[in-house]
Formats: C-alpha cells, sequence, structure tokens
C-alpha cells in the first residue's frame, strides 16, 4: 500500500515536471541542438563577431572581453586587480591606479560596466566599470582596451549602485550600498537609524579627455542604494535608485530589512542640483581620495589625492529629490528607451512594479505625496503607477529591453527570462536560464537605441552545464536570440569571475579605432630609450637604473656586472617594435613581483632586488619570433662591498 | 602638327606622375602577415606601403642576412633618376611646343620615345641588377643559412615582375601608378608621332 502511494506521488510530481517542462523547456535543451541554432552561433574561422559583450569580471576586479554570438573570449582588461599576466598593478608605471586613501588596494569586485553615449546613443568612446568593495569608479579607453583612469568614491561603502552614465555621458553616477557615518566617525553600530546617510555621487565626465571629477555627492536618507539608470530622452536629467533596507535595520539585514512593503525608488533631479551647485550651493566637506590618470604618452600613472568634496542636502533644493513607493526591495531599476517607464524589480515578489515618468511629473506638480522620508517627499503610489507585469515567476532582478518595445526580465528564484510587451504589461514568452541568472544584457539594451538580436543571462549557478573542474566553476552565460516573437536559446559558454552586469555594443563602432601598436615617436616616458644606442645602466646610491630597449630578438643591453646584493634595480624596458602584436615579455629570476608584457612602442618599469650573489638570467616570456628561446641575458650580482663598477654590453658592444 | 606637339607635351607631362606616385610596388604576405608588409618604389627613394613596413621588412631580413632597405643618400639612382625625368619632360615639353609652333619635324616625337625607352630599359636593367644584389648579398653571419637542393645558399632576389614565392612570403612585384601614368605618356608621344605624320602628308 505505502508503496503505490508512493508511485502515485511520483507520477503525479513526474506529470507536474513534464507539464511544466513542455510549457517552459521546449526550446532549452532540445533547441540547443538544431542544427539553424549551431549555424546563428557559428563565427567560421578568421570571421569577426557581429557584436562585442564587456561582461564584469565580479570578485576577479576585472573586465573581460567577449564577442556574440560565439561567446569566445578575447581580454581580461586589468582594472582593479594586480594583474601578473602583463604586470599591471606590479609595474612602477601601473601601482598608483591602484593607490586609494586606505593605501595601496590591489582587488576589488567589479559590478557594473557602462559604454559612454551621445544622445542616448552607444558612442563607444570608453567603457566604465566600479569597484564596489573599496568604493572606486574606472575609466577604460576603447581605444587601448586599458584602464586610463580609477578615482575613488569618498563617504561610500559598498559602491553597488554604480557605473551608470547619463545619456550624453555628462555623469558617470555612483551611489552606495551601505549606509555609514558621513563623515565617518567612531560611534555605536546600533545608532545607525536616523544618523547613517547614503552619499549618491554624479562624477563629471569631460567631454573631450573623459577625465572625471566628482562634481557633488548628494547625502541622502541612510538607506542602502541598491541599483540605478539614468532617465533617457524625455525623462534626460533625472536619475532613478532603487532602495532597500528602508527600515534601516543595522543587523539581520536578510529578517530586518525585509518587513517593509514597500521600499523606494529615488527620482533625482540632477539637472536642478547640477544648476544649485553651478550657484554656489552646496557644502564643501574636508575628506581624502585617490584619483589615478594614466597617460597613455609617458605610459605612466600618477594619483593625486583630493581633499575635499561638495555635498548636497537633498532637503534644501526643493523639487530635486522624490520618492517612489515601490514593492518588496526593488533590486534593478530600469528605464526604458523612450524614457518612459521606470521598472522596479522587487526581488522578494512576483511582480514588476512599472512607474510612469509622466504620472510622477504630475504627481510632484499636484503634490500627491504620502508624507515624506527625512524631509524628502514619497509620492503617492497609485500615482505613479503605469502598471505591473503580473509574471508568474519568482525574484525578478533585471530588466533590458528591444528596439522593438519588449522588456526582457530575469528572475532569479524560478531561473528564467520573461519577455513582456511595456505598455500592455502582458507577458509574451518564457524561457529557462541554467541556473540562476542574475544580470542579463541586450547589446545598447540600456540606451535609447538597443540592438535587439540577442539577449545574454548571466547565471550564477553552473552546477553541470560543463565538464566538472572540482568544486570551483566558472560562471556560464546564456545566449538567446530574440529577433523571433519566441526567445530561443542558442549557446552556453563560461564567463571569467562572476559578470555581474555587461554591455555590449555593435564591433562595428568600436572595432576599426582599437589601437595596433604605441608610437614610439610619441613615447615620453622619462626613463625610456627611443634608440639602442641610448641603452645604459647608471647608479644612484644602491639604486641601479637600466635602460633597456628589446627587438626581435634581443635585449639592449643583455649583459649587465656590478650590480650588488642590496641594490634596488630598476627595468626600465621599451619595447622598439613598430608591428601589430609583437609584444615582448620581461621575467627575472627571484623577482618578488610579476613579468612585464610590454608593448610595441610602450615602456614598463620592473623592480627587483637581488638577494643572492651570482650570475642570474632574465629572459623574454612571449613567443615574439623564431629566435625567441634566445632573447636572454645575464645580470651579475657582486657582493654588498664589491668595488665591481657598473658596466653593461650587447655582444661586447 | 598643333594636335600631335599638344599630345607630345600631355604625353611628356604625364611623366610628372612620377614625383607622386610609385613606379614600382612590391608587397610581401605571410600567414601572419594578413594585411601584408609592402614597399613602394619612388623615382627618389623606397617608402613603406604603410608607415612601420620598412621598418618591419627589415626586422625580418635580417634573420636572413639581408642588408637594410636602402635610404634615398645610400643609392645614387634616387638623385639621378628625378633630374633624368625632369629633364626628359623638359625636352619632351619643348619638342611639342616647337611642333605646335611648326618648327620641327614629327620624327622629333619618336626621337623622344626612343631615347625615353632606353633609359628606361637601362632603368629596369639598374633596379633589377640592385634587386639581385639586394636579395644575394647576404651577411655571412645572417641567423638562418637556408640552402637550395643543389647546396647553394639560397637567395632573396624579390622577382621584377610578378609573383613568386619565397620561404613563408608570398612576394609580388608589379608596376604602380607612377609607371602607368609614364606609359600611357609615352604612348601618346608615340600617338603625336604617328598624328604628326599624318598631318605632315596631308600639307
Amino acid at each position: 500500500m505505502k508503496s503505490i502511494i508512493k508511485i502515485t506521488i511520483f507520477f503525479v510530481f513526474a506529470s507536474f515536471l513534464l507539464t511544466s517542462c513542455g510549457n517552459n523547456g521546449k526550446s532549452g535543451n532540445d533547441g540547443a541542438l538544431r542544427s539553424s541554432n549551431a549555424e546563428k552561433v557559428y563565427v567560421a574561422p578568421g570571421e569577426h563577431d557581429e557584436f562585442y559583450a564587456f561582461m564584469s569580471g565580479g570578485y576577479s576586479g576585472n573586465l573581460t572581453v567577449y564577442g556574440l554570438p560565439s561567446g569566445r573570449m578575447f581580454k581580461e582588461i586589468p582594472v582593479f586587480s594586480q594583474f601578473p599576466t602583463s604586470g599591471y598593478g606590479y609595474s612602477e608605471e601601473t601601482k598608483p591606479m591602484l593607490n586609494t586613501s586606505f593605501g595601496f588596494v590591489p582587488w576589488d569586485d567589479s559590478h557594473h560596466p557602462d559604454i559612454s553615449q551621445t544622445n542616448g546613443e552607444l558612442d563607444g568612446r570608453w567603457i566604465f566599470i566600479n569597484g564596489n568593495n573599496t568604493p572606486r569608479i574606472a575609466r577604460i579607453s576603447l581605444k587601448t582596451f586599458e584602464t586610463e583612469e580609477i578615482i575613488e568614491v569618498p563617504n561610500s561603502a559598498g559602491n553597488h549602485s554604480s557605473s551608470f552614465i547619463t545619456e550624453n555621458t555628462e555623469y558617470v553616477v555612483a551611489g552606495t550600498r551601505f549606509a555609514v557615518p558621513v563623515p565617518q566617525k567612531d560611534m555605536p553600530i546600533s545608532e545607525y537609524k536616523g544618523n547613517f546617510k547614503g552619499a549618491l555621487s554624479f562624477i563629471k565626465v569631460d567631454e573631450e579627455t573623459g577625465r572625471m571629477g566628482i562634481k557633488f555627492q548628494i547625502l541622502m536618507p541612510g538607506f542602502n542604494y541598491d541599483l540605478s539608470h539614468p532617465g533617457r530622452d524625455k525623462s534626460h536629467g533625472w536619475f532613478f535608485f532603487t532602495t532597500y533596507n528602508t527600515e534601516e535595520a543595522n543587523s539581520l539585514l536578510e529578517v530586518n530589512a525585509s518587513q517593509n512593503d514597500k521600499d523606494f525608488i529615488a527620482a533625482i533631479n540632477w539637472k536642478k542640483i547640477e544648476e544649485y551647485v553651478n550657484n554656489g550651493g552646496g557644502t564643501k566637506m574636508p575628506t581624502n581620495y585617490a584619483h589615478n590618470v594614466y597617460d597613455e604618452h609617458t605610459h605612466t600613472a600618477t594619483t593625486t589625492m583630493v581633499k575635499e568634496v561638495l555635498t548636497v542636502n537633498p532637503t534644501e533644493i526643493p523639487g530635486a529629490v522624490y520618492l517612489l513607493p515601490t514593492p518588496k526591495s526593488p533590486h534593478g531599476c530600469d528605464v526604458d528607451p523612450t524614457g518612459e517607464y521606470i521598472i522596479g524589480n522587487g526581488k522578494l515578489s512576483a511582480d514588476l512594479t512599472v512607474h510612469s515618468f509622466t504620472k510622477m511629473l504630475d504627481a510632484i506638480e499636484n503634490e500627491k505625496f504620502d508624507g515624506d522620508a527625512y524631509g524628502i517627499p514619497i509620492l503617492k503610489y497609485e500615482e505613479v503607477l503605469a502598471g505591473s507585469v503580473k509574471s508568474g515567476g519568482l525574484g525578478p532582478l533585471h530588466t533590458e529591453f528591444d528596439d522593438k518595445g519588449n522588456a526582457y526580465t530575469t528572475f532569479f528564484i524560478t531561473s528564467e527570462v520573461v519577455k513582456w510587451k511595456v505598455g500592455t504589461w502582458e507577458v509574451l514568452d518564457r524561457k529557462p536560464t541554467y541556473y540562476s541568472v542574475g544580470h542579463l544584457m541586450v547589446p545598447g539594451g540600456n540606451s535609447r537605441k538597443p540592438f535587439g538580436k540577442y539577449v545574454v543571462a548571466m547565471n550564477k549557478i553552473t552546477k553541470d552545464r560543463y565538464l566538472p573542474t572540482g568544486p570551483e566553476l566558472e560562471h556560464s552565460a546564456q545566449l538567446y536570440d530574440i529577433t523571433g516573437d519566441k526567445m530561443e536559446l542558442l549557446l552556453d559558454f563560461p564567463t571569467h569571475g562572476e559578470p555581474h552586469y555587461a554591455a555590449g555594443i555593435p564591433a562595428s563602432i568600436i572595432k576599426e579605432q582599437s589601437q595596433k601598436i604605441y608610437r614610439l615617436d610619441e613615447n615620453k616616458h622619462p626613463y625610456a630609450v627611443t634608440e639602442p644606442g641610448q641603452a645604459k645602466v647608471t647608479r644612484d646610491g644602491n639604486e641601479v637604473h637600466v635602460y633597456m630597449s628589446m627587438i626581435r630578438s634581443h635585449f639592449t643591453p643583455d649583459n649587465i656586472e656590478g650590480v650588488k646584493v642590496g641594490d634596488k634595480v630598476y627595468f626600465h624596458i621599451t619595447n622598439h617594435e613598430q608591428d601589430f602584436d609583437v609584444p615582448h615579455g620581461f621575467a627575472m629570476i627571484g623577482a618578488n613581483n610579476s613579468e612585464l608584457l610590454i608593448m610595441p612602442g610602450q615602456t614598463k618599469t620592473l623592480t627587483w632586488e637581488p638577494k643572492k650573489v651570482g650570475v642570474w638570467p632574465f629572459y623574454c616570456t612571449d613567443f615574439c619570433s623564431a629566435l625567441h628561446q634566445e632573447m636572454q641575458g645575464y645580470i651579475r650580482v657582486s657582493p654588498k662591498d664589491s668595488n665591481i663598477d657598473l658596466s653593461w654590453s650587447l655582444d661586447g658592444e | 602638327m598643333k594636335k600631335a606637339g599638344i599630345l607630345m607635351i600631355i604625353g611628356s607631362l604625364l611623366l610628372l606622375g612620377l614625383f607622386k606616385f610609385p613606379l614600382w610596388n612590391i608587397m610581401l604576405g605571410a600567414p601572419q602577415y594578413p594585411d601584408p608588409l609592402g614597399m613602394n618604389i619612388h623615382i627618389n627613394g623606397i617608402k613603406g606601403v604603410s608607415e612601420f613596413d620598412l621598418q618591419n621588412i627589415d626586422g625580418l631580413n635580417h634573420y636572413i642576412g639581408m642588408k637594410t632597405i636602402p635610404k634615398p643618400e645610400e643609392m645614387w639612382e634616387f638623385s639621378i633618376f628625378p633630374k633624368v625625368i625632369i629633364g626628359m619632360v623638359v625636352l619632351g615639353v619643348l619638342i611639342g611646343l616647337f611642333g605646335v609652333l611648326g618648327k620641327l619635324s614629327y620624327k622629333w616625337f619618336i626621337l623622344w620615345f626612343i631615347l625615353m625607352s632606353i633609359l628606361g630599359v637601362l632603368g629596369m636593367y639598374d633596379f633589377n641588377a640592385w634587386l639581385t644584389a639586394y636579395g644575394s648579398d647576404l651577411n655571412p653571419n645572417a641567423i638562418m643559412k637556408i640552402m637550395n637542393e643543389d647546396g647553394t645558399p639560397m637567395t632573396y632576389k624579390p622577382p621584377l615582375f610578378g609573383s613568386q614565392k619565397m620561404l613563408n612570403f608570398d612576394v609580388s612585384s608589379l608596376p604602380h601608378t607612377g609607371a602607368y601614368m609614364m606609359f600611357v605618356g609615352m604612348m601618346l608621344t608615340i600617338g603625336a608621332f604617328i598624328i604628326g605624320k599624318k598631318e605632315s602628308k596631308k600639307l
């Protein structure tokens, strides 16, 4: 009898599974086997992908570059983390990039890349990304695909609602996840409520150079500012932030920050605040943060410590900030291409809340308020609500858009992507993800002009999707074709680190501008040697400077004598190649840092502190030519008290 | 003789194209050079097709012991050729002018053509001699010494005209715009000769 019940339960359960698979999984596994799907992601040898996808590295601290639709990875761009592969963060030139007010911080957690825009469309000049842990924003050139600038964000902690740009790249915006005392001070944690602040930073981007500078910080109530997106087109001039923990709990947040039925989307009229500070508004607060800038011509980064920041109290600027009640701890905050709809992805609910920008303006004008929070007006929920998407899923996180009026939302708990119609809120399609999807990305999906051909789902859980590699697995992305009425799963591909968000752009916009070499005749590095004849070795106390050049397939000089134990040797090495894709490497035995990988025309510096007497080799690490293996040299290290003079040579000369 | 003279003037002036456009072009393609390296030979020097091509060709050639590509001051040709071309242009224009004025026989036109052809052949001979020297005068300490099947050292003379496989490179050598303009110009002077002959018969 028992077994009959068991079997019955099993069959009921199995039939339930089968039915739900019938609805959801049809073009999942089966579809991917179809040869037409294989053709859709096949990029023949030697041909190029249609899109670039820049995926954040999450806890790798970096940014990875992929091609779509192939899912091939092209490059890992070091941003917030030391990268021994190239020497980033180890070379003397790039160490300053990782300076902060906490000193040298060699790692971060990179989250949300965003490509620069003009008139709300991707322009492909720069890509920005936030460091979450020690709050920083980086700007990466899309000509060199290298990090050019990192600015620390003071008064912020957990730089998560970042780094999103306004539609003409006027600002890159960074919001704090953790509320903290501003300025920081020694106080009981339990006194958080009402005392901590949430700083939202507006970082001005220079139109020509891309140079960043904090224009102002809005000191908001001590909520947690989760994600943000700019208004665009009609709502250009506004910025929207989701909040959670409006309860202002300081412990066991999973319970205590989930009590309020509604949290808020904060709507910031940044144009109004900009005007206010341009007219002398705001308070200058003493602070200390690092601004690190890499110069492409000196190939060197410098750090400037900034001692002051302009803060703004939002209650002092009438009409600058409003709160839109949004159910259930909203996570993603997304704005559709027309700028009319602001989507709050209430991560603890089944439904998506959509606010209307027009209704919001109307509610503001007619003062349809529902009280205030710390003096900031709360708009009446019903007065701003445009509609809600009854998704049937659980745990909505993020929404992107295509160019046909559709939206795509990820559901973490039910592990799926749901396609719905903007305006009617009708669910059109749903496809499972494998497994537990976080962000998703449509190229240009957060601009006025999305390129609605593919959506990439970035999944948090990989499990059995690939050959197992022990307990630690790469994350898994999935590519869907969204050109038809129904989404079609085309491809799985592993992604490095933990991609949170990604930004995609048609390759045609940026591939022609991708730089091939650095010009040697524009190299302004103070220790560069632009002719092999300038190679030399100098001593200044116990500092030895080696001015070295490299070309296929030798170093000049390759024999150095007169170095002593206790010296600090600086190898300043210039790659004299001016040919595309001919880097040379440099590795020194016993160096306590990394190698250098030096691009044509570039100069990099590695330090080495010889500890042992002897004759020690160095060599090129990049298989540069048929004679790569011969690209090597020796350094003679003599005892500390030795009186051997410095000498250097190549082939006895 | 007016028509013929004008044709003669135009024909000789077309030689001036050599000061702007390359006479010859040599391209080197290999699997790892999807964008081939190339040199353009002008009458006053050799230039890279892309900015750093010469440096990169020299960089490759040092493995097999070839000399670097000569700078303009390293070859007398690059100072003499421009003078010869200018001389021929001036001569051709003068002949044409006198032809227009009817003070000169049409036979001068063909004389100019014959002189230009002789100079052209000499130039080609000289060019070929340089290519041979460039390709076979190799550094005895070259990094790579490749032998032919018969045991003689391999040489690397690019073809004067056409394509050839050399080690991993496909080398092609063809006339370029300047040469084509010169060729058209010279054809025009033959035309001038023919028309001049007809016109003089009519008289």
